[in-house]
């Protein structure tokens, strides 16, 4: 089977660089600033690819890099080097990374959906919920009120929001909710790729449990590849089947979550998966 | 008057304007920056459209300037005084006769021929700035035609209200690529704009823009595929001239107070008083093509 998603030798750095830069920094030095000229190394050397329909983890401490990652695909932030292919578009010949601002808009808005932590940064909170979903469908040039509307009803009732309030805004809802509507704001466009940064993070637990359902229930029955990036074993175990694990911006193992779980190799993944409460 | 410059500007001043509006005329709807000058009038009052005035008008020319269909208004009164003292030219209310009509606020309602060029007095040329205060990112959102926030607004009043409610400075895509402020012309206007025989150009003093929508050039307000644009409707016709073709405004009589509408366009609706008195007038033909004024009063 060929990858849908293809990443290779991306970097993300801070700062002008150095040629020691990448030798200096990394798990075996313990940092990511680099000594002798202080850039930041957000990540390097980074090579993943993603099958469809697959699930792939990230896990990592704050400051891995993994946040920095999950944003360089979504374009949010231009990496310093790297490849990008995506096999839906242009069967996957284009380096994305190299498009013009204006192609990466029209990949981010057909063929991407991303979840942020903080529902600030994903949704208009002063607008309605459906037009947060029609936002993402306006940008898809859907042309029809009536049809974006059907839409929106749609995507509002898979992820469990009462529909008397499509028209309210956002911010008068709880955090669960907010982060479902940022959830069907992401799958508007029926996107074969959906980026999700932290999700649960500052829900509580039975909240948690709905959205983590929520989301396997979306893979289940939409079969959309994902990259679920977390700091949290539990739910890298209930929503991935493959993770990479990353630290001071390098991916220091990857394998098969179960494997990972029952048999961490690097003594930093023993450290997290001994860590969990 | 010899103690200023022709037409007010020194020439060095009009050459600058006169390469700017080129430019704008080169890129429909773009908003070409220009160093705004002083005028002895205050910012705001219709410097824009006064500068490119200025800058385009000789001595052969006609001039009208009117303020939201009024000739009489005070603004349109000492704009078109200055004018014709600082340029010798003659003065009209005319809009068949002008060469150049200056405007705040309307188009006329006689449709405009190839030889004349209107020129609007522009108070907020950028069409982004309800949806986005930041210039440096409408700037963007124009470079790369990113206008879904413009139809989000929209969308939003459709949810809200039922319908657009956007009366007057209604955007348009011009040419199929900026998106545009048409200035706060009421929406009966907009369709004017498209493919029309004359040349509009767009000056905003204050904000330091001139743009142009050039003869035949297509300009489209936007609207979703379920809800088209809709001009403003009246239930009766002008209480002075009998007109159902024209944008009408609301007036309430001092003695009875009672409500009553008449044309915005007062020099149009001076012509077809005096044609229905018996005068015989020449009046133009309306935005269609047709000249309903010969018909009604028959």
């Amino acid at each position: 089977m060929e990858p849908i998603l293809q990443i290779s030798n991306l970097s993300k750095q801070y700062g002008a660089g150095c040629p020691s830069c990448i030798e200096l920094t990394g798990p075996e030095h313990q940092r990511n600033v680099c000594p002798s000229c202080g850039t930041v190394i957000a990540c390097a050397d980074i090579h993943l690819e993603l099958y469809p329909g697959e699930v792939l983890g990230i896990i990592g401490e704050s400051g891995s890099g993994k946040s920095t990652l999950v944003k360089t695909l979504y374009f949010d932030e231009e990496p310093t080097s790297g490849k990008f292919h995506l096999q839906v578009f242009q069967d996957g010949k284009d380096n994305l990374f190299e498009l013009s601002r204006q192609q990466k808009r029209w990949v981010r808005n057909h063929l991407m959906g991303m979840v942020y932590q903080n529902p600030h940064l994903g949704l208009r909170l002063s607008h309605s919920s459906g037009g947060n979903i029609a936002e993402k469908l306006l940008m898809a040039e859907w042309r029809h009120v009536g049809e974006i509307r059907e839409r929106a009803k749609d995507l509002l009732g898979q992820t469990q929001i009462p529909l008397e309030r499509m028209d309210d805004q956002p911010k008068y809802f709880s955090g669960g909710m907010q982060q479902r509507v940022q959830i069907s704001k992401a799958l508007a466009n029926n996107p074969p790729l959906l980026l999700l940064d932290e999700v649960t993070t500052g829900l509580d637990v039975s909240v948690q449990a709905r959205v983590l359902d929520l989301i396997r229930q979306i893979q289940r029955e939409l079969g959309i590849s994902m990259i679920v990036v977390s700091h949290d074993f539990a739910v890298i175990r209930m929503l991935t089947q493959r993770t990479m694990v990353m630290k001071n911006g390098r991916i220091v193992e990857k394998g098969l979550t179960d494997q990972i779980m029952e048999d961490p190799q690097h003594p930093y993944t023993q450290t997290l998966i001994n860590s969990m409460i | 008057m010899e103690a200023y410059n022709y037409a007010f500007l020194d020439e060095l001043t009009k050459r600058e304007l006169r390469r700017k509006t080129l430019k704008a005329v080169a890129i429909p709807g773009y908003q070409v920056p220009f160093g705004s000058r002083e005028m002895p009038i205050a910012r705001g009052w219709g410097t824009g459209g006064l500068q490119v005035t200025l800058s385009v008008i000789g001595p052969e020319d006609t001039v009208k300037v009117f303020d939201q269909g009024s000739d009489d208004s005070v603004n349109a009164c000492n704009l078109r005084e200055l004018i014709c003292q600082m340029c010798d030219v003659t003065p009209t209310t005319d809009s068949l006769e002008a060469s150049l009509i200056q405007t705040r606020h309307r188009i006329p309602e006689e449709k405009l021929r190839e030889d004349q060029i209107l020129i609007f007095q522009v108070p907020l040329p950028e069409v982004l700035r309800t949806v986005e205060p930041s210039e440096q990112e409408t700037r963007r959102m124009h470079a790369e035609r990113d206008y879904s926030r413009m139809w989000l607004h929209l969308y939003e009043d459709i949810v809200k209200y039922g319908e657009i409610r956007i009366s007057y400075d209604y955007p348009v895509m011009v040419n199929g690529h900026y998106l545009c402020d048409p200035s706060p012309i009421p929406r009966f206007d907009v369709p004017k704009l498209h493919q029309a025989d004359n040349l509009f150009l767009f000056g905003a003093g204050r904000e330091k823009r001139i743009y142009a929508i050039p003869p035949y050039t297509n300009v489209t307000p936007l609207q979703f595929e379920d809800i088209p644009f809709e001009v403003e409707q009246f239930d009766q016709p002008c209480a002075k001239c009998g007109s159902t073709h024209t944008y009408l405004e609301e007036s309430y009589d001092a003695v009875t107070g009672a409500k009553q509408v008449a044309c915005s366009d007062t020099s149009y609706c001076d012509k077809r008083q005096r044609q229905a008195a018996g005068e015989s007038v020449e009046i133009g033909v309306i935005w269609d093509g047709t000249n309903p004024a010969n018909f009604e009063f028959e």
